[in-house]
């Protein structure tokens, strides 16, 4: 296992690419030290901002990071990880597990936008809020997160799982407006309420809303009331309306379910 | 500075030098016959000497590109380069920055690069481009065929007028040629519209697509420009176009060619012939006609042509023509800008996926091939991919290789290539390869000579640009059929590029990023009674009409510090 115990917090945002268990597995203490990450237009060795101890593993898998203390102005942890654990006490800039592939990542406090960006693989856990954008595609690509978990405890903002193409998107808390906008495929789920716009343009994959939504799209069709329904393989227990849609979009076949519980006014 | 390049082998086909070992003299930057015994020996043996490559059609500045690069920074993160491979960092794969766009002409070996459709309202912007794109000597072609006054001049029968007012325009926005895009077409589109076929008449103006493009011609030989009207015809992408196509071929033959620069043949250029060579009646039963259209160039001496030809890329298109880009969208869903411009044209951007597993692509690529092997006369052939429509101008060695080796193409048709490109076309029966000569001929020498340039590009005779191309590979010892993956890497990194007798590339390596090229643009007046008439009347319609002042219309002579007139006709 590795710590990394941050330094003071730079007022020019650190990009830390090399923070991943791929980077870290097999190297020595002093190695690791020395790994360049990004300060402004130039780079400076992990050791500048960071206190490093512990042991890496031989292979990604074995390695576990463990950032122990908030890193609020560090962006890109995780990013493009294949395997391995990383554990974040605190809270986190912009774009943690951008890219990434396989392993977990774990922050145990709030982390900024487009968390989980462009994911396709592993385990991405937010135990606070988050900002927009959770995981959504690269900007101007159509073409986003494709597998993996990601599960936010508290709030998200705007268009959570924009573009997402597959895997599984859990927030417990509330969101602001459209959610799984452009979405083409794979699972969203609001436990908590939603503002407006739920599944904008969407073309495939499934929101669920247990929470009240403010604004329903005009792009839906209803098919009626069904009861502890089932997506990937998975029961959800309740009773939700049934909606499909957004024939804004030449095609679509998105499903979104919202709850029946306060949501009779988006019913026909 | 003189410079002399020893025992390279060398294609110059405007001098029927064809892989003669011989030395290329070179001082102040030009070609000479020889120089003194202390000038610069570069050493060329055993590898290729050609002149600097000429792209008579792509899309590198102005407005439509930058919208492309703007909306697409998906596209710019999957090709970043550090300024640390030589020259100044940029990224973009199928829309580079302005400075990864010079530098990436620069290490194919190619000098001058046209940008091949300005909307004249929109001059200052490209020509602000081209001040940040190194090495390139350019020009840019503004578009004519969708202009309001070009269309009241023509269906008023008012020839004369017409012409003053396209030597006023080429003046004014500094460009070089008669660009025609759907002629009609983009101004029905800016009513909902299109226009289907050359005898189809635009909305509101009433003139049909033959009237536009038999007048600019008749225009253009009456200025004397350098190069024919250069058209891009009717009914892109349609299948079952190739009828209109062969139609529009048809409209300026007979008419006499009159260049006061350079020695064309031809009266009409048309480009990116690939995607107008389609048969059938939809997407389903599409066929190739590309060989109906190779006969009837190869019968016909009026035309030049280029082909953009897929490269089977992930790329941006862009195009003046504004409704077949909103067709494309249409088709693949994916995200469309679209822009009106006031009395002049239109234009439209939309990302595309030439996908080889995809029939589509697939027998687009098949009719582009077939256009190049069916044509027997490279003097006819410009090597284009109507970059970054058809794909990157950056897989022009990839093109060059599928030209000169069967292998290559049949490589390609037996491993992912989807099998609509030998059912619907001919290709898997061609088996001719191009020599050297024929890549120097489609890259250099026709581009050259159809541009009217051909005085001073495009050839390594006494007199020229010392603009020069050297790679590695040599035809004594390596094979293009057999080693296709050389002969692309080759002509991908030349070996050393000469830029007016001034080393810019060196083993692949941009070495003079800095260097900055000409604007080549057209000066002509045939009748200065009739030009002030009719600049006087632009003027007045200005005011009722355009968003900008008639005196703030005119590109300043500051946009372009390495300005290059061309003559046409002075009287």
């Amino acid at each position: 296992m590795i710590t990394l115990k941050p330094k003071e917090q730079p007022e020019v945002p650190l990009e830390v690419e090399n923070v991943t268990p791929d980077a870290f597995a097999g190297k020595t203490v002093d190695e690791i030290k020395a790994l360049p990450i990004w300060h402004g237009n130039g780079t400076v060795p992990l050791s500048d901002f960071f206190e490093v101890e512990g042991e890496a593993g031989a292979t990604a898998a074995e390695t576990q990071i463990i950032i122990d203390g908030d890193v609020p102005q560090t962006k890109r942890i995780g990013s493009g990880m294949t395997a391995g654990e990383i554990t974040v006490k605190g809270n986190v800039s912009m774009y943690v597990g951008v890219g990434m592939k396989g392993g977990k990542i774990t922050v145990e406090g709030n982390a900024k936008s487009w968390a989980g960006q462009d994911m396709s693989g592993g385990e991405l856990t937010i135990m606070g809020n988050t900002g927009d954008y959770v995981g959504s595609s690269y900007r101007g690509d159509w073409r986003g997160m494709s597998g993996g978990l990601i599960t936010v405890y508290g709030d998200a903002g705007n268009e959570a799982a924009e573009y997402m193409n597959g895997g599984k998107i859990v927030i417990k808390g509330d969101v602001s407006i459209m959610p799984g906008i452009h979405m083409n495929n794979g699972l969203l789920i609001i436990e908590g309420n939603v503002i407006a716009r739920t599944g904008g343009e969407m073309a495939g994959g499934t929101i669920v809303v247990k929470g009240v939504i403010d604004e329903f799209l005009a792009g839906f069709k209803y098919h009626g009331v069904e009861k502890d329904i089932e997506v990937d393989g998975e029961t959800i227990p309740g009773a939700f309306y049934k909606f499909t849609g957004d024939y804004a979009i030449k095609g679509a076949n998105g499903t979104v379910y919202a709850a029946v519980a306060g949501n009779s006014h988006i019913a026909p | 500075m003189e410079h002399i390049i020893k025992n390279g082998f060398v294609y110059d086909p405007l001098n029927e030098v064809d892989g003669e070992k011989m030395d290329i003299c070179i001082k102040d930057g030009k070609i000479v016959d020889s120089v003194s015994a202390d000038a610069n020996v570069i050493d060329a043996t055993g590898k290729i000497v050609m002149p600097g490559g000429v792209d008579p059609h792509a899309h590198v500045a102005g407005a439509k590109v930058n919208v492309g690069r703007m909306y697409r920074p998906e596209d710019s993160k999957k090709d970043v380069e550090a300024a640390a491979t030589g020259g100044r960092a940029g990224s973009g794969f199928s829309v580079p920055s302005t400075f990864m766009t010079g530098q990436r002409y620069a290490q194919m070996g190619y000098t001058t690069v046209m940008e091949a459709a300005m909307p004249p309202l929109l001059a200052r912007h490209t020509h602000e481009e081209f001040h940040d794109t190194p090495i390139i000597d350019h020009a840019a072609f503004p578009l004519f065929g969708n202009n309001w006054f070009v269309m009241e001049y023509l269906k008023e029968g008012d020839v004369d007028g017409c012409a003053a007012y396209a030597s006023w325009l080429l003046k004014a926005t500094k460009g070089y040629t008669i660009k025609i895009v759907n002629p009609g077409g983009t101004e029905a589109w800016a009513w909902g519209g299109n226009v289907h076929g050359i005898h189809d008449p635009s909305p509101y103006f009433d003139i049909e697509a033959a009237e536009i493009i038999k007048g600019l011609a008749q225009v253009n030989e009456m200025l004397g420009l350098p190069h024919p009207i250069h058209l891009h015809c009717n009914d892109l992408g349609h299948p079952g176009n190739y009828e209109t196509t062969l139609a529009s071929f048809d409209v300026p033959k007979g008419i006499k060619v009159n260049a006061k620069t350079g020695s064309r043949d031809a009266v009409l250029y048309a480009t990116h012939v690939q995607f107008h060579s389609y048969g059938g009646t939809s997407w389903r039963d599409v066929v190739s006609e590309a060989p109906t259209i190779a006969n009837y160039v190869n019968k016909n001496d009026h035309i030049v042509m280029d082909i953009g030809q897929v490269t089977l890329d992930e790329t941006t298109t862009m195009t003046a023509d504004g409704p077949m880009e909103f067709d494309l969208h249409s088709l693949n869903g994916l995200k469309w800008a679209n822009c009106d411009v006031e009395l002049e044209t239109g234009s439209g951007v939309v990302p595309f996926i030439y996908a080889a597993r995809a029939p589509v692509p697939a027998l687009q690529w098949a009719v582009g091939m077939e256009l190049f092997l069916l044509t027997e006369d490279a003097k006819k052939v410009c090597l284009t991919t109507d970059s970054p429509n058809a794909g990157p101008f950056t897989r022009y060695p990839r093109v060059i290789s599928w030209l000169m080796s069967n292998r290559a193409r049949t490589d390609l048709m037996e491993g992912e290539l989807h099998k609509w490109a030998q059912r619907k076309s001919s290709i898997a029966t061609i088996d001719r390869e191009y020599s050297f000569l024929e890549i120097a001929q489609v890259t250099r020498a026709t581009p050259a000579k159809v541009l009217g340039l051909s005085d001073t590009k495009g050839h390594l005779g006494a007199g020229a640009d010392a603009d020069v191309a050297i790679y590695n590979f040599n035809p004594e010892i390596q094979n293009p059929s057999a080693d296709y993956r050389a002969l692309e890497a080759a002509f991908q990194h030349a070996s050393l590029v000469l830029k007016d007798g001034i080393p810019v590339v060196k083993e692949g390596v941009v070495v003079n990023p800095t260097l900055r090229g000409r604007t080549y643009w057209v000066d002509t007046m045939l009748d200065e009674t009739v030009y002030n008439e009719v600049v006087a009347d632009v003027e007045k319609q200005f005011k009722q009409f355009y968003s900008v002042n008639f005196a703030n219309y005119p590109v300043q002579d500051s946009y372009l510090p390495h300005s290059t007139p061309v003559k046409g006709v002075i009287q």
